[in-house]
């Protein structure tokens, strides 16, 4: 069964990467533009891992991070954050807020997919 | 879609985000200390650097990667936001674009500019931030040293306070980049202890150890020690830990990379094995990987086979522990499959109300300007062709049964309908284009050594993107010519008693179908001396002509007239206020200045909102049937005799309620006759010229209102004066828009020339 992968990141540009490099590595890939909508949409869709930004409006990724695992069905999905954010500072607030592991930008394909079959089984 | 259209879509964001960012910058400078407008201009320069490092545009990604640093002081408020910091932003800003249009254009930039802002904004940057370095990449990790020797402690994460948690720094370029590894690989004793928090963060024990595997020949143990009775036990905790000895050639950076996610969430400690480079002798026999296939990204089940069995042979009782370890994560994972199962019916109607939230939130799409286009065209010809309906019609059956009249009539409305909601579809804020404005404004100033700020009003006023496209030039000109010869140097003004920095406002607003866009300067305003001077001297007006301070500011868009004594490089380039003038009407647009000495000046432009549909007159001259935008006529009435007064040769008044108004001839003016018509015969169509003056045109007889689709007449045929453009009629005859402001403006002299009129076509 095709694994599925939850994104939300507020760049068109970097969703559509996220799309086609995902869904050319088989998997399948739902897509929120922000952390709002991405708490929307994880309500059913039942993702195998989340990968977020975490600069973007109205929630950023780590207010989404911190939803999600207040989210009883969701607490346990891992996330990846997928940002430029290289520095320690940053880093550690997405971890202490829940996030599984990271994804340095720029975006690389096979960076992004070998994070994700690190946190998936 | 491939690589390609993704860039296309980076460069349309780009554009998006620019604007986003000027208009941020803008607003902090108006004082603006909403920290998410802070956010909102970090936000975009970060986009913009995310998506070119994904394309390896490095000059964009340096350049933003510089501007943004700045811009994080700025949000953590390292860094007030005075007027000479968003001075420098805004010229980044301006750089900013400069970079992504010869990104997506090639071509380079001023080099020179890009470099002076990067120093100005690191000084700043740094200026205020005496240890800048947390925005320094990320120092190489000292990488373990080859040699046998007892590698430097990397402190374990301390177990209790998170908060305290000192970072180590590493490469996180993982797996890629190796130093020369020893080629027989060295032992590494591994202690793994993961907390219960490595669990709820999703992270996994047994995923780890299996990346480790990859890494050479690992073997397990697993220290079960801390498991409880089955009933004392919590599903969450964690309970295990494992030794692991791991021999490899990789690096003990590279082992510790693989628990990069997991470091802060665990006791774990690396360290070569005291005898490894000696002794053959292993205290643990090294389980026998096939790498082949754990290099290929296999599933888990392969993943878990290959483990097991190849383990089975050497350390049984330690992977069995380990797959005790994996099951009892398993049976936490069944017990919330149960919640879930329990919570199916609540997460499908969950799912019911995000798909409504999502669809609430999408309220925008974006579509192909191209099918916009087309199904404007489309809909110009469905009203052509209901026209043409309506009058066979009425044509064949003049008795016309009432059903389908009425259907007719239904079908009307509903075209009329569509095409309003088509043309809604094409409309647009004219936002854009006054934000290029104040880019134009600051460079020009720049130059000029001038102080200005650009003050716009009505930025969300929406105008068909058609007109949009094509104001943006003449408004341009106009605001170079505001910038250079409007406002006063500061020193002049402040001899004048001036504020030192002067004021361009730029507005736009809806009025009567029509947008107006209006540009106030507070400079001298227009020196009319000069200004009758140099048409004097320009042959423009004869030395004697009396003119009134209106007709002598209006001098200004005559052909060839220049004010500047001196070429400039801003505003001297060739092109005078005549061609924004005839831009503007090209447009079906009005233009007119006014302007007080010492005060400033204020050019008014009226356009069409536009360029596919107009209301119009349609109207008989001499014979021929021509159409009178409606936005024109003031009112229509039927001169009686005693109205009309001749004077001079050929010129007659109308009075209408006691005021005397210019009769204009449209059939003598566009030689369609020789002689002027009978006033008394015809209507008069009273019209509001640019100037605000009335005129009132002679037309024969008035056939009814339409409205009409604009066909271009420069783009079918050729320019023709008077005419602005033409249309189908229902009758499928073309019939020609009048432009008033040219058939007025010819009535003041005489009748246009003969060769160019429309005499001389038939």
């Amino acid at each position: 069964m095709k694994k599925k992968v939850l994104t939300v990141d507020d760049s068109r540009t970097i969703r559509n990467m996220l799309l086609v490099t995902l869904n050319n590595a088989g998997f399948e890939t739902i897509q929120a533009e922000d952390g709002v909508e991405g708490l929307e949409v994880l309500e059913g869709c039942n993702p195998d891992v989340i990968v977020t930004d975490i600069n973007m409006p109205r929630l950023d990724g780590f207010g989404f991070i911190e939803g999600v695992r207040r989210n009883e069905k969701y607490r346990a999905v891992p996330i990846l954050v997928l940002t430029t954010e290289s520095d320690a500072e940053k880093k550690n607030r997405a971890r202490q807020a829940g996030a599984t592991g990271w994804i340095v930008k720029p975006f690389d394909p096979a960076k992004l997919i070998d994070a994700i079959e690190r946190v998936t089984a | 879609m491939d690589m390609n259209e993704i860039k296309e879509i980076f460069f349309q964001e780009c554009e998006e985000q620019l604007a986003e960012l000027e208009s941020g910058l803008l607003k902090l400078n108006d004082g603006d200390r909403d920290p998410e407008t802070v956010n909102a201009v970090f936000r975009a320069v970060h986009s913009i650097k995310g998506g070119a490092g994904a394309f390896g545009l490095d000059d964009l990604v340096s350049f933003a990667h510089v501007f943004e640093t700045t811009l994080d002081c700025v949000r953590s408020n390292k860094l007030e936001p005075t007027q000479d910091v968003l001075k420098v932003m805004l010229k980044s800003a301006d750089v900013l674009a400069d970079l992504v249009s010869a990104s997506r254009d090639g071509g380079g930039i001023d080099e020179s500019r890009s470099r002076a802002l990067v120093k100005e904004l690191e000084a700043l940057a740094h200026g205020e931030m005496p240890s800048a370095s947390a925005h320094e990449a990320p120092k190489p990790a000292p990488k373990a040293a080859p040699a046998p020797a007892p590698v430097a402690k990397a402190e374990p994460p301390k177990p209790t306070d998170e908060s305290g948690f000192q970072p180590i720094p590493f490469t996180f370029d993982g797996f890629g980049d190796d130093e020369e590894p020893a080629l027989e690989g060295s032992v590494y004793e591994i202690t793994f202890k993961p907390r219960r928090e490595l669990y709820s963060k999703g992270n996994e024990a047994a995923l780890l150890l299996r990346d480790l595997s990859r890494l050479g020949d690992m073997s397990i143990n697993c220290d079960m020690d801390a498991l409880p009775a089955l009933d004392k036990m919590d599903p969450e905790a964690s309970y295990f830990g494992w030794k692991i000895s791991l021999k490899t050639v990789k690096s003990e950076d590279d082992i510790r990379t693989v628990f990069e996610f997991a470091e802060w969430d665990c006791d774990l400690d690396v360290k070569l094995a005291e005898e490894a480079a000696s002794d053959e002798e292993l205290p643990m026999i090294p389980v026998p990987f096939d790498l082949g296939i754990l290099d290929e990204p296999s599933t888990s089940e392969e993943e878990e086979k290959a483990v097991q069995s190849s383990a089975d042979e050497t350390v049984a009782a330690a992977v069995s522990a380990a797959e005790t370890a994996t099951s009892v994560a398993k049976a936490a994972g069944r017990a919330s499959e149960k919640k879930e199962s329990a919570a199916a019916a609540a997460a499908a109607a969950a799912q019911n109300n995000a798909a409504a939230a999502a669809a609430a939130a999408g309220q925008t799409i974006r579509v192909d300007l191209d099918r916009v286009d087309r199904l404007i065209n489309l809909v110009g010809e469905l009203v052509i062709n209901q026209a043409m309906l309506s009058q066979s019609v009425v044509e064949n059956d003049a008795t016309g049964t009432s059903a389908v009249n009425m259907g007719l009539e239904e079908l009307q409305q509903l075209t009329r309908e569509i095409q309003d909601s088509v043309m809604a579809i094409r409309a647009q804020p004219v936002k854009p284009v006054f934000q290029r404005m104040s880019r134009i404004v600051r460079e020009v100033a720049d130059m000029v050594g001038k102080q200005i700020r650009l003050v716009t009003e009505g930025e969300n006023t929406e105008v068909d993107k058609t007109v949009i496209d094509k104001i943006a030039e003449p408004l341009t000109h106009m605001i170079r010519n505001a910038v250079d010869h409007g406002i006063e140097s500061p020193e002049k003004r402040e001899a004048a008693g001036k504020d030192p920095e002067g004021t361009i406002k730029l507005s736009a607003k809806h009025r009567s179908g029509r947008i107006l866009i209006e540009l106030t300067d507070d400079g001298g305003g227009i020196n009319r001396e000069r200004v009758r001077q140099k048409a004097i001297d320009n042959d423009i007006i004869a030395a004697d002509a009396n003119l009134s301070d209106d007709e002598i500011d209006n001098l200004i868009f005559m052909a060839g007239f220049s004010t500047a004594d001196k070429i400039s490089d801003i505003s001297g380039r060739g092109v005078g206020m005549d061609v924004v003038k005839r831009s503007i009407q090209a447009l079906g647009g009005r233009i007119s200045i006014s302007s007080r000495p010492g005060l400033g000046s204020t050019f008014t432009m009226s356009l069409p909102l536009t360029l596919a549909v107009l209301d119009g007159m349609v109207v008989t001259v001499a014979g021929q049937t021509l159409v009178v935008p409606l936005t024109a006529i003031v009112e229509t009435l039927q001169p009686e005799a005693s109205a009309i007064h001749s004077f001079g040769a050929s010129q007659r008044l109308i009075s209408i309620r006691n005021s005397f108004c210019p009769l204009v001839d449209v059939g003598r003016v566009l030689n369609y006759r020789a002689t002027q018509a009978n006033p008394v015969e015809g209507v008069a169509l009273l019209v509001e010229s640019e100037g605000g003056g009335q005129r009132a045109l002679m037309v024969d007889a008035i056939q009814g209102q339409r409205q009409v689709v604009i066909k271009s007449l420069e783009a079918n045929y050729t320019h023709v004066p008077g005419i602005a453009a033409a249309t189908i009629l229902g009758d499928g005859r073309v019939a020609l828009i009048l432009d008033v402001d040219a058939v007025v403006a010819a009535s003041r002299g005489q009748s246009m020339k003969p060769e160019m009129s429309l005499a001389a076509t038939g």
